[in-house]
């Protein structure tokens, strides 16, 4: 065990402290701004105390914002629903197709496999705006602007590599010896790969699925161009908050604390995968 | 219990031939250890059987069918890794169960056969734990009740004792001869401990550089081995090597050693003026009063090991040679003139160039 003297407990929880007060703060800072109303934000010098509105949230929930230069609506709700249901389909799709070719690129060496693998993971070096032209041209073409199915096919540029990169350095940790284990006890192929490979490498796969949400649902581009307002998720539809009559903070902050949330929940919950030891003590090292 | 035949197994990965034409026959029921130094491609061997790699060339036979190609869960074999490779997220018991659960049985079924290896192999206090919560004795055992459940035709165990304690593995060696004979499972045992190999074969094969050196039980792969590697290998102390050229002599045929020629036997007349090396155990050398018939030697150290008495001696032309004594015998003083006597019986001689061992004419002597 460690031996740690009260001093150095105090100096590291105040050091803690000052890193914990630099990331958080902002988050903090947006918490109190989704209670306040645009003046308050905005009055000189700024203030911690304000009298709490919850108008912010009642706007975004009823898809109805009264400001004094008129009304507008929004579509914020069905933004948040089109970013759940984008990134889960994207994230789903990219796990389907991504986990066995992780698998593959992780035990088989093939025909140009590395050359495959690589290019996959190119598509994350490439700049999206530089695919944006064209693919809006093709998307025209085949008809898939303005769908879930294109968007989802169109973030598999994000998750796929992501996904395929991650997992596959799970697989390679796992010793080749533990499916032959299971194959010389009786066990098919698919049996090996569902019951051995894949529960192994569930630490990778969930922080690689979590990952890929993750970018998923900050996607931008490619939503704005490809799709109209009422498929886009809530990275393009925060922009409505810049209106003509002014950028609406209050909301704008809501808007970011009911949009963070989701993903911060799957965090917590997926983060004891994220932990877990890989294949602790299977095998001698 | 199957008889396996392997013909012509050839092998090589990127970094040259691992093995080459390497053919083997067992016996159903029988013991074979396969025996070498690391990186002959024993483990190779095993997993060519086992069908997770495929030969380059060659064919394996189990009972007189072919089974090169089929795939390893069809092949009714058993394994215990070297690595154990337990299936880290299922319990000892899911362990073991895996191949009668591959059968589809009926769960009392499963549970009567895992519970009767676990008592054989003395784990079954531990069945509900997870390998990483086992000790390595207890992964070792759970390892090999793994492939014992599955009554296989063919056992396959790639050095299973190579990652456990001193004591286990001594435990382990007597246990294991009655436990592989009661599976009555074709065993192929690889291990690079001679003394593994000794107490657990029917017939040791030696595998080095590639190839079968010599296939042949224990006594004879000891008394008689076919190299001077494979003399080496066997044996602690090691065996004695002395470069002689023998000679004839109206006494018969001898070899000088310090100033002493001592006999070793017409049947080694063939080697006369050969560059040879003569090997003798330590434990075939007598050390008495110095005398005319033997060797002049000056005891260096004497050390004690356990129930055996290692002396190193000097012979006068400054030859290096061990002898091993029971230790009930008195101890030669150090530094104490001696004179030295081969059991003639247990010389044997090496062609220096090719390191065979040259074999006796007429089959007289040791052949």
């Amino acid at each position: 065990m460690e031996h740690v003297s009260t001093s150095e407990r105090i100096v590291r929880g105040v050091l803690i402290a000052l890193v914990l007060v630099f990331f958080l703060f902002p988050i903090f800072w947006i918490l109190l701004m989704s209670f306040q109303t645009n003046e308050t934000i905005l009055r000189i010098p700024p203030s911690l105390f304000f009298e709490p509105t919850i108008a912010n949230y009642k706007a975004l929930l009823t898809g109805r914002l009264e400001t004094t230069a008129g009304n507008l609506d929004i579509t914020f709700m069905r933004n948040l629903g089109n970013s759940v249901l984008l990134s889960t389909c994207a994230v789903l799709l990219s796990l389907l197709l991504g986990v066995p070719a992780a698998y593959a690129f992780a035990r088989f060496r093939f025909r140009l496999g590395e050359n495959i693998a690589f290019t996959l993971l190119s598509f994350r070096f490439a700049p999206p705006l530089l695919v944006l032209l064209p693919l809006s041209l093709y998307f025209k073409q085949l008809g898939l602007t303005d769908s879930y199915f294109g968007l989802v096919w169109v973030y598999q540029l994000i998750c796929l590599p992501l996904i395929l990169w991650i997992v596959r350095g799970y697989f390679e940790d796992i010793s080749p010896d533990i499916e032959h284990a299971y194959r010389i006890s009786g066990h098919s192929w698919l049996q090996t790969f569902t019951r051995i490979a894949i529960p192994l490498a569930r630490p990778g796969i969930a922080a690689a699925g979590l990952l890929a949400f993750i970018f998923a649902w900050n996607n931008f581009v490619f939503a704005l161009i490809l799709a109209s307002a009422d498929k886009q998720p809530v990275t393009v539809g925060a922009l409505a908050f810049v209106t003509a009559s002014g950028i609406q903070y209050g909301q704008i902050a809501a808007a970011i604390v009911l949009s963070v949330t989701p993903t911060l929940l799957l965090a917590l919950y997926a983060q004891r995968y994220l932990v877990e030891g890989l294949s602790l003590g299977a095998v001698k090292g | 219990m199957a008889r396996l035949e392997l013909k012509g197994i050839t092998k090589s990965f990127k970094n040259g031939a691992v093995l080459d034409d390497v053919s083997l026959a067992a016996d159903a029921g029988e013991i074979v250890v396969i025996f070498g130094p690391s990186g002959t491609g024993k483990t190779v061997l095993l997993r060519l059987i086992a069908g997770v790699h495929d030969p380059d060339r060659g064919a394996i036979f189990v009972d007189g069918e072919d089974m090169t190609d089929v795939a390893p869960d069809h092949r009714g074999i058993g394994m215990a890794f070297q690595n154990f490779a337990l299936f880290p997220h299922m319990s000892a018991f899911d362990n073991i169960a895996s191949p009668l659960a591959a059968r589809h049985m009926a769960a009392t079924q499963i549970r009567e056969g895992v519970e009767r290896v676990a008592k054989l192999l003395k784990i079954d206090q531990v069945l509900a734990h997870a390998p990483r919560e086992l000790s390595n004795g207890q992964k070792q055992r759970t390892a090999l009740a793994r492939a014992l459940a599955g009554s296989p035709k063919l056992l396959l165990l790639d050095d299973p004792l190579r990652n456990v304690d001193a004591k286990l593995r001594f435990e382990m060696r007597l246990e294991l001869p009655p436990l592989l004979r009661q599976s009555g499972s074709t065993v192929l045992y690889v291990t690079q401990d001679y003394k593994e190999a000794m107490a657990l074969a029917d017939r040791i094969a030696v595998l080095i550089g590639g190839h079968f050196v010599q296939v042949a039980p224990p006594d004879e792969i000891y008394r008689l081995p076919e190299t001077i590697q494979v003399a080496r290998l066997f044996g602690d102390p090691t065996i004695n090597l002395i470069d002689v050229t023998p000679q004839a002599s109206e006494r018969g045929v001898s070899a000088t050693i310090g100033n002493t020629a001592i006999l070793i036997g017409e049947q080694y007349r063939a080697a006369v003026g050969r560059a040879s090396l003569l090997g003798v155990r330590p434990e075939a050398i007598r050390i008495g009063t110095a005398a005319a018939s033997a060797i002049a030697a000056d005891v260096v150290a004497v050390t004690p090991l356990n129930e055996r008495l290692v002396t190193l001696l000097k012979t006068g032309d400054g030859r290096e040679i061990l002898a091993s004594q029971p230790s009930s015998e008195r101890a030669a003083e150090a530094d104490s003139q001696v004179g030295l006597q081969f059991a003639r019986d247990d010389i044997l001689l090496f062609d220096k160039a090719s390191g065979q061992r040259l074999k006796a004419v007429n089959g007289a002597g040791p052949s």
